[in-house]
């Protein structure tokens, strides 16, 4: 496998990179990183019971970068307690619009100090800062401001439905997004009047660290939230604990269903956010350099991490060689490097096992027969790193194509008719996202009606808005986050119109 | 003098992509008049029978999901009405097994019915959005059939239990495979002849009669069902139905309405319940 990996990174370029670039790294001494952090329960930074603390470490220089505690049973105990104190206390007694005003106040903290949360979260996993800086911390901040404005105006949300708080939430958030993803979770679970405990993903602790010190800034009633550090024990703590109304997670599809599985019986609402296998789909009458672009966006934008990635892309037959060519000559001039440098396009992996999932499923992409490209590129010597890569000659039967991979690899496969293309595209267990690229209106609608994703991208691929509601089909999970629907899964109707649930 | 007549009994068989077929098992189980009296025997539906009706659906879903809202509403509106022309037969089976006031639940049935068939194409409109996204892009969110959808009804009241869960499944475009009620099982397969008259296609609605506790695990692991109403799910079998259900990550609803009788059993939200929320972008450009 080593030899056929060097084979396909000796390739030479088809066109050099037209001009170099001297390094532009972001400042680092804008953060400042606490040598150690315990737990925030009930409004204040405390020691873990559990006496236990564990390292974050930067992936792409493999430096320690703090001491993080480990929360045992016992601690999700205490941080499951201090938010039902504070929903019975105080948020749910709290008018809507008291509410909102916490959250304008946390989204406005957040624009407030953005490059500092961006630089930390480059710094804590990985990402390029184009991307913590233009997507993640903006995403982030107007989550939350998008959320305030429903706390008041919930009785607008739903025709005919009395709603009602849920009571505590427990939620659990992936590495690929650290600060967003508690967005994502935190906002729409607080403007429904909701308390939560939030428990963000063992190699990405530091940013959501951050957002604690925030919302003790912005003077949040203790307990309303709590972030509880850990790896899955705590996570499995979190949502198997009994005073838990409401679990949300974001992850593997593998985890989801082993959360199913603890809340099975239990009326505790869930909704999961789980894996994708996406297919981004390419016509021939489409675009082709815009629709390079969006390949590209959709598979390498943060390193692959994502759930929604365009991880297979479809061409049809009388182009394929035409875009083949464009994608490989642009993956020559995609950055792979020092995730602090404004240049860079595509940064670290986030850790060593993720980077060891990758090589491990490209492997088998070599090994069942699938033809490697990768572009000639200088990787950093320390921490994790993976060149963008595409596969050609993949069937629908390779592993590539069908397990996620949520890496900077990209499974090519070819199609003649929209039937096919359908037919292929829908071929997976997965259902969160798709890609439709061509010039034809009438062909995007019949294809995004038939595409059984929960998000379809036409002539675009990766956006994201807080008030665009994001979710899956199939085993890529069930409920929605943003916009409107993003408030059900926060909301009791239930206990308020006289039934059991 | 003309001798007395024999009456003709009704051979009651489970209802699988639009054909009344025996049980594959051959077994039946028989169902008791209010007296204890052996009023007729249901077929005892097997894990092979549940298979073929998840075929049976699944095979039926294209075409059901893709014929136009408008189109479903009507073919859904004519099933009340032979409903209707079956009121006195349905009302005869509810009181043989001891429902009292049977023409109440059988109008309940009915006038439910016509409601849940109204929503077909209103639906949309009630949990669609279009998101003002910050960006040129014309983004907008709409509601789509899950698939196929396992229905375990209610046992009791049996037909308005079974019609209040039903009709909502299908009302968007998911095909079902109805466990029917296992201690009063007959108004489902009367209802199941109503639909082989009326326009449904074969295969959008399946119902099985049997033992539930044979039936539902295999339903709740079926890898090719989507979802699962639970509503008729004994309380003690909950959860290890939903954690077997996790297996394919199907949805699991469960209808937590204390009276099937009242309006407060009927929403637009039971509708929606059972389909998934696609989200479109389009960039916006000159």
């Amino acid at each position: 496998m080593t030899d056929q990996l060097e084979q396909a990174t000796d390739q030479k370029p088809r066109r050099a990179a037209p001009w170099e670039y001297a390094p532009a790294p972001e400042a680092k001494d804008i953060v400042t990183i606490r040598p150690r952090y315990g737990l925030f329960i009930g409004g204040r930074f405390v020691e873990p019971r559990s006496g236990r603390y564990f390292e974050t470490v930067s992936p792409s220089t493999e430096q320690r970068l703090a001491q993080v505690a480990e929360a045992g049973k016992e601690d999700v105990d205490a941080a499951v307690k201090a938010a039902r104190q504070a929903w019975e206390e105080r948020w749910r007694n709290l008018p809507g619009r008291e509410r909102a005003k916490y959250l304008y106040r946390i989204a406005r903290a957040l624009q407030d100090r953005s490059r500092e949360f961006a630089v930390l979260e480059s710094m804590d996993g990985g990402k390029p800062i184009k991307e913590s800086r233009d997507v993640d911390l903006p995403l982030a901040a107007a989550h939350f401001f998008y959320y305030a404005g429903w706390a008041d105006k919930l009785d607008y949300a739903f025709p005919g439905r009395v709603a009602r708080p849920l009571g505590v939430a427990g939620q659990v958030i992936p590495w690929n997004f650290p600060l967003l993803m508690a967005a994502w979770k935190l906002a729409p679970a607080l403007a429904c009047g909701n308390t939560a405990v939030l428990k963000p993903a063992e190699t990405t602790p530091l940013t959501a660290l951050l957002l604690a010190q925030v919302i003790q800034e912005v003077d949040l009633p203790p307990g309303v939230v709590n972030i509880v550090t850990g790896a899955g024990e705590t996570g499995a703590a979190l949502v198997a604990h009994p005073g838990v109304d409401k679990v949300a997670f974001t992850g593997s599809t593998e985890v989801g269903k082993v959360i199913r599985r603890v809340v099975a019986g239990t009326g505790k609402r869930l909704t999961l956010e789980l894996g994708g296998k996406a297919a981004n789909i390419v016509f021939d009458d489409a675009p082709l350099d815009q629709a390079v672009e969006g390949v590209v966006n959709g598979i390498y934008f943060n390193q692959g991490h994502v759930c929604c990635a365009g991880s297979r892309l479809f061409v049809q037959e009388s182009v394929f060689e035409l875009l083949l060519e464009k994608l490989k000559e642009r993956l020559q001039t995609l950055r792979v490097g020092d995730p602090l440098d404004k240049n860079t396009d595509v940064g670290a992996i986030n850790s060593r096992e993720q980077l060891e999932k990758i090589e491990e499923l490209v492997g088998s992409g070599i090994e069942e027969g699938a033809e490697i490209y990768q572009p000639e590129c200088v990787l950093p010597e320390r921490g994790f790193w993976f060149r963008p890569t595409l596969f050609t000659g993949v069937s629908q039967s390779h592993r590539i194509a069908r397990e996620e991979i949520f890496g900077p690899v990209l499974s090519i496969l070819t199609f003649r008719t929209p039937d096919e293309a359908l037919e292929k595209a829908n071929n997976t267990p997965y259902g969160l996202s798709a890609g439709v690229w061509t010039e034809k209106g009438s062909r995007i609608l019949w294809m995004t009606q038939r595409l059984r994703a929960g998000v379809v991208w036409a002539n675009t691929f990766n956006r994201f808005d807080p008030s665009s509601p994001f979710g899956g089909y199939k085993e890529s999970g069930f409920g929605r986050e943003g916009g409107l629907h993003g408030l059900e899964p926060y909301l009791d109707f239930d206990r308020a119109n006289g039934r059991r649930r | 003098m003309t001798p007395e007549r024999l009456d003709v009994r009704k051979t009651y068989k489970l209802f699988v992509g639009g054909a009344f077929p025996r049980s594959e098992s051959g077994r039946s189980y028989p169902i008791h008049d209010g007296k204890g009296q052996v009023l007729a025997r249901a077929a005892r539906a097997s894990r092979k029978d549940l298979r073929e009706a998840v075929r049976a659906a699944r095979a039926a879903w294209r075409g059901w999901s893709e014929a136009t809202a408008s189109n479903r509403g009507q073919i859904l509106y004519r099933v009340a009405e032979l409903m209707e022309g079956r009121a006195d037969q349905f009302a005869h089976e509810l009181a043989g097994q001891g429902t009292r006031r049977p023409e109440r639940e059988v109008t309940a049935a009915i006038d439910r019915w016509v409601w849940y068939a109204g929503w077909s194409d209103k639906v949309h409109h009630v949990v669609g959005t279009v998101n003002p996204v910050a960006g040129p892009y014309f983004d907008f969110t709409f509601p789509e059939p899950t698939g196929v959808v396992g229905l375990v009804a209610p046992e009791q009241p049996a037909l308005l239990g079974l019609v209040s869960r039903l009709a909502p499944i299908i009302v968007s475009g998911n095909t079902a495979v109805v466990v029917a009620s296992e201690g009063t099982p007959l108004p489902a397969i009367t209802l199941a002849e109503v639909l082989a008259t009326s326009d449904v296609p074969g295969g959008v609605v399946n119902v099985l009669t049997g033992h539930k506790k044979e039936l539902v695990p295999w339903l709740a692991g079926h890898m090719d069902v989507n979802a699962i109403d639970l509503t008729g799910v004994p309380d003690h079998l909950v959860p290890e139905v939903e954690a077997t259900a996790a297996e394919n990550v199907k949805r699991t609803i469960r209808d937590g309405s204390p009276d099937f009788f009242s309006e407060a059993a009927q929403s637009p939200y039971a509708v929606s319940a059972f389909m998934e929320m696609k989200t479109v972008w389009h960039p916006m450009g000159a």
